[in-house]
């Protein structure tokens, strides 16, 4: 019973925030209910015994995509009220991506079920006696390797291809170098002048 | 594991109700202690400082001050509440309740001696990643909401800086867990129960396996103090308060708090920095056991965690009583290139380590 309530009230909260999602004003607010809606689907992960997709999506999305989120959509200053002037011309546009989806759930949801109605076998639950973590990892690092160091390669492409596309070198700026920084010693910096008096350092 | 299944009813009431309240009761008692341990840490904290200063700290209320902190709360909680007029009044309320909350559901899964915790969680450690993570959305959300210039700075600054902490954090954590096999905290204490040698800050472990014990001991004790300097940064801490550094942001985030948020915000902080010590002893300083041999007693493992989470916490007040603030871009540089790439170095050794040196994986290797 306990697990029934909280699964109503983890999906109707879900569901809500992310209605608010699109619904909110301000962008801020929008990425303060997308971070409830990801916390809310992380506790639903936790009833179906997932716990360790459950933390990582907590890690992953909303301890660290979600803060960079909130760190750019803070910085922007774009007026919002001129952003939302026309904002019904896109509903057509928004409804045919809407209906693509359904579409494609239906789909999914009936290819589940094979012809005569019984649904197709899924893939049997891991043993109980083995924890999350090493049910994936076992999957993970024999039968899908290559894949998975595949997706690793797009990331550090993608990450690479963010570099070079940002960094750009001006001549003439004038660069902090710590090796010399660490490296000066007193004999670099200090001179002693034995100046007389009135006489100066001419 | 679900708990309401290996537990017996003793009242003639619905296991729901009566496991319930239990856990209330439960975790109620490790509310009130840790309020009463950060009492007194807040004390030791502006003792130690003093003490570094040649001063004598608060000394007036109760003896040697020991009450000051009582009477810094009840000061915050009569004053008046101030929110700005330019404020986004539901999100500045909401942060410094967030960082309370996030700083206390975090003790959830810490366990204070054998048997002694709230929820046993196979994936505990990962847990406590993820909540101290979440650590960053209380003061973003009060830098942004009051709508001002010095809080938003903070704000800012503080994301980078717990976001870029975080990852070497997670590698430090990743080292732990290939030496015991488990996310379990409980089976991480565990695997520190013969004495300091096993102790993950300077596993040396057994001198048959000499020399690979050494390589597994002096990188383990890099990762202990880049999990330390980490932990300071993560928190916020001096030298690494860049958040609310005084001489250039007067306080950052907190400049339009005041009152209660303002306490609790002060609590959810202090509150972090003392779970990270219960997280460096746990990870690095064998638990509840004592140097020299197991504890399976309750009682006495709850008092040596204690003792061992305030000797982390002395070295965190002495940090900050004697190292200089650093600069921002120094603090990045930190982060990134030094504790980034010593962090990830120390991953593959330690997975080499145990696949291919440690005495299971060699009788591993012999047999098959």
């Amino acid at each position: 019973m306990l697990a029934a309530i909280a699964f109503y009230v983890l999906s109707i909260v879900a569901i809500a925030s992310a209605f608010a999602v699109i619904a909110a004003r301000n962008p801020v607010h929008s990425v303060l209910f997308l971070i409830l809606t990801f916390f809310n689907a992380a506790g639903l992960f936790v009833l179906l015994g997932a716990e360790f997709l459950a933390m990582l999506l907590v890690v992953v999305y909303v301890g660290a995509v979600a803060v960079l989120f909130l760190f750019v959509v803070m910085m922007l200053d774009v007026d919002f009220t001129e952003l939302r002037q026309g904002f019904l011309s896109y509903l057509p546009a928004g409804f045919v991506v809407a209906l693509a989806l359904m579409g494609e759930l239906a789909l999914v949801a009936s290819a589940a079920m094979s012809a005569d109605g019984a649904p197709i076998p899924l893939a049997p639950a891991a043993p109980s006696e083995v924890t999350n973590a090493e049910a994936i990892g076992n999957v993970l690092y024999t039968d899908y390797l290559l894949v998975f160091q595949l997706a690793g390669l797009v990331l550090l492409v993608a990450m690479i291809g963010a570099i070079v596309l940002t960094l750009r070198h001006r001549p003439g700026v004038r660069k902090q170098n710590i090796a010399a920084q660490v490296g000066r010693r007193r004999a670099d910096a200090v001179e002693l002048k034995d100046i007389r008096p009135g006489q100066g350092l001419g | 594991m679900n708990p309401a299944l290996d537990y017996i009813p003793w009242t003639g009431w619905p296991v729901e109700v009566e496991w319930g309240l239990m856990k209330s009761g439960q975790v109620l008692a490790i509310a009130i202690y840790l309020l009463l341990t950060l009492a007194f840490i807040l004390l030791f904290d502006r003792k130690v400082w003093a003490a570094v200063q040649l001063r004598k700290g608060p000394n007036v209320v109760g003896p040697f001050g020991l009450l000051q902190s009582f009477a810094d709360f009840f000061k915050f909680v009569f004053k008046e509440i101030v929110i700005p007029a330019g404020a986004n009044k539901t999100v500045f309320i909401l942060a410094p309740l967030i960082t309370f909350v996030l700083a206390f559901i975090g003790w959830a899964v810490v366990p204070f001696a054998n048997n002694v915790v709230i929820a046993d969680l196979n994936v505990g450690i990962l847990y406590l990643f993820a909540i101290s993570s979440l650590g960053v959305y209380g003061i973003i959300m009060g830098g942004w909401a009051s709508n001002s210039k010095y809080p938003f700075l903070g704000g800012l600054r503080s994301a980078a800086q717990m976001v870029s902490y975080e990852v070497s954090i997670g590698f430090v954590i990743i080292t732990v867990l290939l030496l015991v096999g488990s996310l379990n905290l409980s089976t991480i204490v565990e695997n520190q129960r013969d004495g300091w040698w096993m102790w993950h800050g300077f596993r040396l472990g057994n001198f048959v396996e000499f020399p690979n014990n050494l390589l597994v001991g002096i990188t383990m004790l890099a990762m202990m103090v880049v999990f330390f300097v980490s932990a300071l940064a993560e928190t916020n801490r001096p030298p690494f308060d860049l958040p609310e550094a005084e001489s250039e942001l007067v306080a950052g985030y907190q400049v339009e708090y005041s009152s209660t948020p303002y306490l609790l915000f002060m609590i959810g902080e202090y509150l972090n920095i003392v779970l990270m010590c219960a997280m460096t002893a746990i990870l690095f300083l064998g638990g509840w056991h004592l140097p020299w041999g197991a504890v399976d007693d309750p009682v006495l493992g709850f008092v040596v965690l204690g003792a061992k989470m305030w000797f982390v916490f002395f070295l965190f007040a002495m940090v900050k009583a004697i190292v200089p603030r650093y600069r921002y871009d120094q603090l990045m540089r930190l982060g990134w290139k030094i504790f980034l790439p010593t962090s990830l170095v120390a991953v593959a050794v330690i997975g080499y380590y145990v696949t291919f040196m440690a005495p299971a994986a060699q009788t591993a290797l012999a047999g098959g």
